[in-house]
């Protein structure tokens, strides 16, 4: 009995060094939301291939579905156990995953959030991410710039993510209005603008059949609306299908953020007017980057100046661009996108 | 020839008193009823009628608050149009819910149906018609594994759609890559796709062929429901599995038909959902299993089966879109369309508490 527990844990050790010797001499994780969503898709590329060129190996982890929290939970620990060097995560849920990371970073671990940043945002080494405020910004700067005179008195739509408002879908909004040229009073808070030229807001749940309902709606709120901001570019699709069945779908712009292949189609085709791309891919690739880095001489990433985070970066596609607005054309959006 | 005998026999004199008295001999002991014991047997003999009265109340009532923008005819046909796809779904719905089940899988068949019509329609390059009956075939089946679950492997109605919602989620995530298909190509390749997305103009009113074909799947069911064999065995079933089943009724059979039947009208609804949204999306409809609950009960059908008329869902269905558009045009924020939502399904079911409680 005895004997064979001492054989049992002897085996083990050596399976354990065995793994060790065999591993390339860095390791990293990446842990994704899903494995579905071709913005992760995409990351995982990424992240493989820079881990392919600099030798690093890589192991990837998804929970099933979005909100999937206990998987990320088990795959931290998980890479902990494995004697992985650092975790690229995008977490399910930012607020519950913070003393699993708090255990890798005890543990030695380099942690980076790509995407989306923890609460809070120092729960990780560092954050790697859009800036999703100047990604609203952009758009609303071109849309206003396109309008030029007749900015003035626009009659603009706001088609939102989800009534919980999370960061991601305030950030963007507020982004948009503060481009646009409109008082945002709280930049924390969707809805308390006063300006008139703001017909409402609406939610979409991100997808093509809310994003026909809000238009919908607030056409019938409003008509005459000639300015439509949108959370991502399914949303913008189906805003334009309702603009399409009013009638309306020539007056008017339509902007978004995101930069998928779909979307940066349709710009291409004139149904929005302008989108703001991010890039999945390169929050992976610098990740793994940062990790070896870290494995190589201890140095951890740096944020990028007055932000709290490191911006991954965000760029303006449109086919009609604007004097002082910084943009590419949707043919070069293409080779970008992603999804 | 006595006096006595030719003058009129009279009442005696101590039996006058009798004359102030109750003259009946015998008769039922009736309760004196109240306008609210009336209301309660009406609307036990009509139980659609509570729906009807709270929409026609609800559209006055909204028309007054939010004026011509609200109660115009165009306005009326859009939440026709809004709600046709939940329409849809909460006619699939009530057949099941009818059997004293219910069906948590009804939005992920029809999502599943409308990614698996694009796929075959717009990537494997098949013919529209054929990869749109395919999609119907696929619900059909997907209904026959849920009454499968439910009569030979005696699962409950809850959990086998449970999990079949989970089940045919993942398919659809696997199929589309969480990725929509786009309107544009639609157009090009596959445009019958989107029929029900195109209307007629009646006047002010924009009537999308989604929105007629609701109705009619709605009249087709009512038909079959209330005069066919098939349609009282549902009933039966729902009031009383046991005695249906004593009676000759073969309930297996007929149930594993109704979630097939449900199934069928999630594939139709999956045709007209791309019409409504104009692309394939499989992220959208996520809440509509719960939506087209909602929309039954508020129309009235009993949760514990085999009472409800099936145009109480259609009623329903409008009931919410109605709130929805009102609330909103009168400014009022989404948060608290969710909630008056909330407060109108458990008065709905509080009444029909109430109505089967009624006295003989």
């Amino acid at each position: 009995m005895m004997l064979r527990k001492l054989l049992l844990a002897g085996s083990f050790m050596a399976a354990m060094g065995a793994g060790q010797a065999l591993a390339a001499d860095v390791s990293a994780c990446l842990i994704t939301k899903t494995d579905i969503n071709p913005f992760f898709v995409k990351m995982k590329e990424g992240a493989a291939a820079k881990a392919g060129e600099l030798g690093i190996e890589l192991q990837t982890y998804a929970g099933k579905i979005d909100g999937d929290h206990e998987t990320q939970v088990q795959a931290i620990e998980t890479c902990i156990a494995s004697g992985a060097k650092g975790i690229l995560l995008t977490a399910s849920d930012t607020k519950a995953i913070v003393p699993v990371v708090k255990k890798a970073r005890d543990a030695g671990l380099l942690v980076i959030a790509l995407d989306t940043p923890l609460e809070p945002i120092d729960a990780a080494d560092a954050t790697f991410a859009t800036d999703n405020f100047k990604a609203g910004e952009l758009i609303g700067a071109w849309a206003a710039k396109s309008l030029g005179d007749k900015a003035a008195d626009a009659k603009i739509a706001l088609l939102d993510l989800a009534p919980s408002a999370p960061s991601v879908d305030v950030l963007r909004d507020q982004g948009f209005l503060k481009g646009f040229g409109i008082d945002i009073k709280d930049a924390n808070k969707i809805g308390d603008e006063e300006d008139a030229r703001i017909v409402g807001h609406d939610v979409t749940n991100g997808n093509e059949e809310g994003g026909r309902k809000a238009m919908e709606n607030l056409l019938q709120r409003d008509p005459d609306i000639n300015v439509v901001y949108t959370i991502n570019e399914p949303a913008a699709a189906g805003a334009y299908e309702a603009l399409k069945s009013f009638g309306k779908e020539s007056d008017v712009l339509i902007v978004s953020v995101d930069g998928g292949c779909p979307g940066v189609q349709n710009v291409k085709e004139g149904v929005i007017g302008a989108t703001s791309q991010q890039y999945p891919l390169l929050m992976a690739s610098l990740g793994i980057e940062a990790i070896k880095a870290w494995a190589d001489s201890g140095a951890k990433p740096e944020n990028s100046p007055g932000l709290d985070f490191f911006n991954t970066g965000v760029t303006l596609i449109t086919d009609k661009p604007v004097d002082g607005v910084e943009s590419i054309d949707s043919a070069e959006g293409l080779n970008k996108c992603w999804g | 020839m006595s006096d006595a005998s030719q003058a009129p026999r009279g009442p005696q004199e101590f039996e006058t008193a009798l004359n102030k008295s109750d003259t009946r001999v015998a008769e039922f002991d009736v309760r004196e009823r109240t306008l609210f014991d009336r209301a309660q047997h009406f609307l036990h003999g009509n139980p659609t009628m509570v729906p009807v009265i709270v929409l026609v109340l609800s559209i006055a009532a909204f028309g007054i608050l939010a004026g011509t923008k609200f109660f115009s005819a165009f306005n009326m046909s859009l939440i026709m149009q809004q709600v046709s796809i939940i329409g849809i779904l909460a006619a699939a719905q009530s057949l099941v819910i009818l059997t004293a089940g219910i069906d948590l899988s009804v939005g992920a068949i029809m999502v599943l149906m409308s990614v698996i019509m694009g796929n075959l329609a717009v990537f494997a390059g098949l013919p529209t018609p054929l990869a749109i009956l395919i999609g119907f075939a696929g619900g059909a089946g997907a209904g026959a594994l849920n009454g499968f679950l439910v009569t030979k492997i005696k699962l409950p109605p809850f959990i086998v759609t449970l999990g079949t919602w989970n089940i045919f989620f993942a398919l659809n995530l696997w199929l589309s890559g969480a990725q929509s298909i786009r309107s544009q190509t639609l157009d090009e390749v596959a445009p019958l796709l989107k029929i029900f997305g195109d209307s007629v103009r009646i006047g002010n009113a924009q009537i999308t062929y989604g929105s007629i074909l609701m109705i009619v799947i709605f009249a087709i069911l009512w038909y079959v429901l209330n005069h066919t064999p098939w349609g009282r065995h549902v009933y039966a079933i729902g009031d009383d599995k046991e005695a249906a089943e004593l009676s000759g009724i073969r309930t297996d059979r007929t149930l594993i038909s109704v979630y097939m039947v449900a199934g069928l009208v999630c594939g139709i609804g999956a045709w007209a959902s791309i019409g409504r949204v104009g692309s394939v999306s499989p992220q959208s409809f996520q809440e509509a299993n719960l939506q087209s609950i909602t929309a039954v009960v508020i129309g009235g059908i009993s949760l514990f089966g085999g009472r409800g008329s099936i145009l109480g869902p259609l009623i329903g269905a409008l009931i919410v879109g109605v709130f929805n558009s009102g609330l909103r045009l009168i400014g009022v924020d989404v948060l608290w369309q969710v909630f008056a939502i909330g407060w109108l399904t458990i008065i709905a079911v509080g009444i029909d508490q109430w109505i089967r409680k009624v006295s003989a």
